[in-house]
């Protein structure tokens, strides 16, 4: 089938692109609903990438969070406008130690290829998950990125010692707000601190224990574990503050993404005998697991609709623009596209 | 119950030096009615997927769509000698075949736009559905010029308010058959869509938002321009 993809031919500029795709295969046909913009998505669209990497990956369509309905399963296993999330990373081999989404093999939307702004999107079948019902559709888009914290939480839960009675959650956008939330519903017995570096943003943390400012942190407060969700220039100035109020053998997960390396206090993480590590994106199984957790405490979702920001209906190539422009304004918050394109 | 109709049923008279109908070249790896009855198959609100084609055809289609989709449940039926009794023997085969009430759709589709995307599909089925015929439609990109004798013209009208017509054009399949079936002959012969037979019968026909790309592979530049959107691909 032709299908009509719309890629990102240079920063700014969005192309209706054809290609055909097989019906006849294993895939799964799914038309895109409500595609949430990431900023990694936004530094393709601002050209804010090196110029190498931009002149390898484009053309390619934008977007790795998003749900569809499903319109054509050849296997007829998921019945047509059956609602499912779509995950990006498809792994092409097995291994029994690496994730899914730290194998090198491993192909992400919106990266490596093509993301979800087409007319339709053919899915691997292990990368199609069935969302709950009546799930806020608008939440259910950025899927994805509630994911990734989930994904990192279960990581640390693994990696960390086991005395988990003050954890810390630096920044105060929707990567921290996710995680301190997760967080709170995964590991009840643990006090949530979150410190932000705006007040206003802050206040939505209703469920978190204790919030501080991060240029007025109490010198004697101390935190079992961190976890890092600034990313870009903040990474050091946060990282260097969880050094500096982590109890020793504490566990650093680091979130945020910054295009430049960055000095880290390596002394103090030698001296007090730390653990640090990164995660990056998610896996299928990861999906499952968030989608069972929305299933059970269906408050997450109540409070994840507080970080749904602008919503952009897109029926033509410049309501795309429009909704990327909207989203670089943007205060905080996620933002929509409702896929009528 | 919405019923896809898919319009092959020319012999493709302008495409020049081809011996074949149009719809059975090559886009690709696949010939363009393959890639149209894909968009059609894949919308599980079709009831069915009727293909028209011209009489001699019949046997060609038929192994066409057994070789590149094997697995597809597609009716294939001949053609009327013009577009709207191509669309008429779709509806009575309907008739005959699943049976005919006031709420049977046909959503009637060029053999020849491979590149209809499902949302114009989608919004096609959706107002005929609610009982208003549609058209897809694309803004008029160029001036339109009326000359009634052929050599001076006789009107300039505001671009704004034309159309390129595209398809699908979808509505009730019953109030088609009959209101077609009222028109004299003469009526019939000035025919060359089948929108008109609702406007020229006073009923109002709505507008779809159509795509640029949505074009009709009629002459030899289209297809070189269908091969060259497909480009990246090869």
């Amino acid at each position: 089938m032709l299908n009509t993809v719309y890629r990102l031919v240079e920063p700014r500029r969005i192309e209706a692109e054809f290609c055909d795709i097989d019906v006849n295969g294993e895939d799964i046909l799914v038309r895109p609903t409500h595609l949430s913009i990431c900023n990694a998505d936004q530094r393709y669209f601002q050209g804010l990438r090196p110029p190498e990497i931009l002149r390898k990956k484009l053309p390619m369509a934008l977007i790795h969070e998003g749900i569809g309905r499903v319109l054509y399963d050849p296997k007829k296993e998921f019945a047509a406008g059956t609602m499912v999330v779509m995950v990006p990373n498809t792994p092409f081999e097995e291994d029994s130690i690496v994730a899914e989404n730290y194998r090198r093999s491993s192909k992400f939307r919106a990266s490596g290829f093509d993301g979800f702004m087409q007319d339709v999107v053919s899915m691997r079948r292990d990368r199609v998950i069935v969302l709950p019902e009546g799930i806020d559709l608008f939440v259910a888009a950025f899927t994805e990125l509630v994911s990734v914290s989930y994904h990192t939480i279960d990581r640390f839960i693994a990696k960390s010692h086991e005395r988990r009675d003050t954890l810390g959650v630096w920044g105060d956008g929707n990567v921290a707000f996710i995680t301190a939330l997760l967080l709170k519903k995964r590991l009840p017995e643990s006090r949530v601190l979150i410190f932000g570096k705006h007040n206003y943003k802050m206040q939505d943390f209703i469920f978190a224990d204790e919030c501080y400012h991060i240029d007025d942190i109490p010198a004697d407060l101390l935190i079992d574990h961190g976890f890092e969700c600034v990313g870009r220039a903040g990474v050091s100035m946060s990282i260097n503050q969880i050094i500096d109020h982590i109890r020793p053998e504490g566990c650093i997960a680091t979130m945020g993404v910054s295009e430049e390396n960055v000095p880290i206090n390596t002394r103090m993480i030698l001296e007090k005998g730390l653990t640090m590590f990164g995660s990056s994106r998610s896996g299928a199984e990861d999906f499952k697991n968030l989608l069972d957790l929305y299933r059970e405490n269906p408050e997450i979702v109540e409070y994840l609709t507080r970080i749904v920001g602008e919503t952009v209906e897109v029926h033509t190539i410049s309501d795309m623009t429009r909704a990327f422009d909207t989203d670089i304004r943007k205060k905080g918050g996620k933002t929509i596209m409702v896929w009528n394109k | 119950m919405v019923y896809g109709v898919i319009l092959g049923g020319g012999t493709g008279s302008r495409m020049g030096n081809v011996d074949k109908p149009k719809q059975f070249l090559h886009i690709g790896k696949k010939p363009i009615l393959i890639h149209t009855i894909e968009k059609m198959i894949i919308n599980e609100r079709f009831e069915k997927v009727i293909v028209t084609c011209p009489d001699q055809w019949m046997a060609y289609t038929k192994d066409m769509i057994k070789k590149y989709l094997p697995d597809a449940d597609v009716d294939i039926i001949v053609g009327g000698s013009t577009r709207n009794g191509t669309i008429l023997n779709s509806i009575l085969h309907v008739e005959k075949e699943y049976g005919l009430d006031d709420e049977t759709v046909v959503v009637t589709h060029d053999a020849v736009r491979p590149f209809v995307t499902q949302r114009i599909i989608d919004e096609n089925i959706d107002a005929a559905v609610n009982g208003i015929a549609c058209d897809t439609v694309v803004p008029a990109a160029d001036t339109i010029v009326e000359s009634v004798n052929g050599s001076i013209i006789s009107c300039i009208p505001n671009r704004a308010h034309y159309y390129q017509g595209q398809t699908p054009q979808s509505f009730k399949a019953k109030m088609f058959k009959e209101l077609y079936e009222s028109m004299s002959e003469e009526d019939k012969a000035i025919l060359t869509d089948a929108c008109k037979v609702f406007v020229v019968n006073g009923k109002d026909v709505t507008l779809v938002k159509g795509e640029t790309f949505n074009i009709k592979v009629t002459y030899q530049y289209d297809l070189r321009l269908a091969e060259t959107l497909l480009g990246g691909e090869e």
